[in-house]
């Protein structure tokens, strides 16, 4: 008997091409994908070889991070950004990658046409020059975010070198209270442990609250698992996950499928598989979350206060924790409750996927948005966009005076037109409230499709629990 | 082939902020070149400069008393996004080592891959640096690569780092190299996956 593995570590292992001592692992990647922003020089540096990609069926391309939500069909105006979709068009095409353009039906966000393509799946290695490629952890695979230099290793060569990242699981038992949704585990999680709490760690999810979540809520999860510094985040596969997989455009079909799923099976942690860390959380202790600050784990309970200078556990702290709530124009020990906010985003790839769109359509059905708030959804994909029109969404969404718009990464890092005007207040389904980071002095508070519908329809910071 | 490094002597600039994310490093909105070139002129952009595109006098860059190859800066330096961009726009500005007590992972490896080399000291030598430099902005800081330490005046600190990215610092190899080595290795893993 060989000794107990963790899941994690039996499919990196699978995946070694080589190992020497004294050097790090190479290790095999199933799934590349790329798009406009960190890809460009990758491409220059094959040129600059003279070699092509090793296998171009491994690589699939979509222009997101850098595109307009309006107006999709016409070229895009501001001329680097148009420069910069149009290499990608040009490089896809001298070097045969596919390529989900803009007006292409499978177009949207990189890690939310993954998985909906079915081109993600349980047990392979992903990788993409995006550190949210954490997402596509929740198939049950290993998936992290690349810089351009490794781009261009995978490009060249179907392999990256790393060294095995120490492990954690992190158990969420229990049930969530009404009102409470998996961006609320997450923020929580960071909250808890920090935004840099899991660095040098991978981190696999369990408990039986992560497993009554759906697919999607379970991609919500792994996506911010960088957040806290991890490289990324997995979760086991289940029925759930092959329910999901099965008929997906690229996905295994028929007996293969049948196979594969057998094989997936067997995709979990052994018994008594030892983890470098193991953190347990109650679901029933998480509320809806919010986060005050200029780091995703400055995140409190809606109903709680901002802590005080005396409160924060490392005196190390307090100068970051006072330069933050200045940028924020937030007072410490005060509660978020009641703050008006000026804008409300809906989207990126932790929260536009169908579900997402539909628990904020549950919220503002038949409702108002309030004057002072400028609203705008924006779908993960051309594909979540045709489905919530066909489910009539679009119209609950006009009704209330939101704008839906076209799929891209948008305000969640305000490469494009669409961003937060400085000092402005944003509550934001994204994944981070950096300093400026959905415009210059942009403010922005995290929270989940609920908290920020409810904040559309009332003007101002709420507990959606009153809501709903 | 990228430049080696060995050693290098240098006044350093102090930077005490923790978790300075690469969104700080390099906002978005300067990320639409397609070359490797010029991330330099907007690194820290909007610490540098105010909305008017005017530099902000307190902000260090902006300080003519602190210059060198060495970014001295507080702990968890890198997080967020992957975006190598952050480790060329340091590079680019003229840096060559950032010292901080704590990186995140994508940022090492990144800064590793463009000879940009990050050393991890502790809590106490890094409070210790950002104090000395930021009195006496003219101190030289003395970086060994092959020793591993790290040095101001009477202070040295042994710093880790992998033996395989040290051997590929000091001789400017690169990770493709090595890789497509491995092809016929690879072309096995790339049937079996299928
Ligand atoms: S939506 Fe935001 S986090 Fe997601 S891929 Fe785009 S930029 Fe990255």
């Amino acid at each position: 008997m060989s000794a107990p593995k963790t899941l994690f570590e039996k499919i990196w292992d699978a995946h070694v091409v080589k190992r020497t001592a004294g050097y790090p692992d190479a290790l095999f990647i199933d799934r590349h994908f790329i798009h406009e922003v960190t890809s460009p020089q990758a491409f220059d540096g094959l040129r600059q070889r003279g070699i092509g990609l090793f296998n171009t069926q491994r690589t699939t391309a979509t222009a997101d991070h850098n595109v307009p939500t309006k107006d999709q069909h016409l070229p895009i105006k501001e001329a680097l950004s148009r420069h910069q979709v149009e290499t990608l068009r040009k490089n896809c095409k001298e070097f045969g990658v596919d390529l989900y353009d803009l007006g292409h039906p499978y177009q949207g966000i990189v890690h939310i046409i993954g998985p909906e393509l079915g081109l993600t799946l349980p047990g392979m290695t992903i990788v993409c020059g995006d550190s949210h490629t954490s997402t596509h952890g929740a198939f049950g695979n290993i998936a992290f975010g690349i810089g351009t230099s490794e781009v261009e290793q995978v490009m060249a060569t179907q392999c990256i070198l790393q060294y095995k990242p120490k492990t954690m699981k992190i158990e969420i038992n229990g049930k969530l209270g009404n009102g409470v949704v998996s961006k609320d585990i997450i923020l929580y999680i960071i909250s808890k442990i920090s935004a840099s709490g899991a660095t040098g760690f991978f981190v696999e999810y369990a408990g039986d609250a992560i497993r009554s979540l759906t697919m999607e809520a379970r991609m919500t999860i792994c996506n911010m698992s960088i957040e806290m510094g991890a490289r990324g985040g997995l979760i086991a596969p289940d029925e759930t996950t092959f329910n999901y997989i099965k008929g997906r455009k690229f996905a295994p079909a028929g007996v293969v499928f049948d196979n594969k799923v057998e094989e997936w099976k067997k995709l979990r942690s052994d018994d008594g598989a030892v983890y470098d860390r193991v953190l347990t959380f109650d679901a029933a202790d998480i509320a809806p979350m919010i986060t005050y600050g200029t780091n995703p784990g400055m995140g409190i309970k809606v109903t709680d206060r901002i802590p005080t200078v005396e409160e924060l556990k490392e005196i190390s702290e307090q100068t970051s924790f006072k330069k933050s709530l200045e940028y924020m124009g937030l007072q410490p020990g005060t509660s978020l409750l009641g703050k008006p906010v000026d804008y409300v985003f809906i989207g990126s790839c932790t929260n536009a996927r169908i579900e997402d769109l539909r628990l904020v359509a549950s919220i503002v059905k038949g409702k108002k948005k309030a004057g002072n708030v400028e609203v705008w959804i924006i779908p993960g994909s051309k594909q979540v966009e045709a489905q919530a029109k066909q489910e009539g969404l679009d119209k609950i969404f006009e009704q209330a005076g939101f704008e839906l718009r076209s799929p891209g990464c948008s305000a969640c890092l305000g490469m494009n037109e669409d961003k937060v005007p400085a000092g402005k207040y944003c509550i934001s389904t994204s994944n981070r409230n950096f300093e400026g980071r959905q415009g210059p002095k942009s403010r922005t508070f995290l929270a989940s499709p609920l908290s920020a519908a409810a904040a559309a329809i009332t003007g101002k910071v709420t507990d959606v629990r009153e809501l709903v | 082939m990228k430049e080696k490094f060995t050693t290098l002597k240098s006044t350093g600039v102090p930077l005490p902020v923790e978790n300075i994310d690469t969104d700080q490093i390099i906002p978005a909105r300067f990320l639409k070149a397609t070359t490797r070139e010029g991330f330099g002129d907007n690194l820290f952009r909007d610490w540098r400069y105010d909305a008017n595109n005017q530099p902000i006098v307190d902000f260090v860059l902006n300080n003519q008393k602190y210059a060198g190859k060495i970014l001295i800066a507080g702990k968890n330096f890198g997080c967020g996004s992957s975006r190598e961009h952050a480790a060329w726009a340091i590079y680019d500005f003229g840096f060559r080592v950032v010292v901080s007590s704590f990186f995140a992972d994508i940022f090492k490896n990144n800064a590793l891959n463009n000879g940009l080399l990050p050393i991890v000291v502790s809590d106490q030598f890094l409070k210790q640096l950002l104090e000395t430099v930021a009195q006496k902005p003219n101190t030289q800081i003395e970086v060994d690569l092959e020793k591993q330490t790290i040095t101001t005046g009477e202070a040295t600190e042994k710093f880790e780092i992998n033996a395989y990215k040290k051997t590929c610092l000091m001789n400017g190899y690169d990770d493709i190299d090595y890789l497509l080595s491995l092809k016929d290795e690879t072309k096995k893993f790339d049937l079996a996956h299928a």
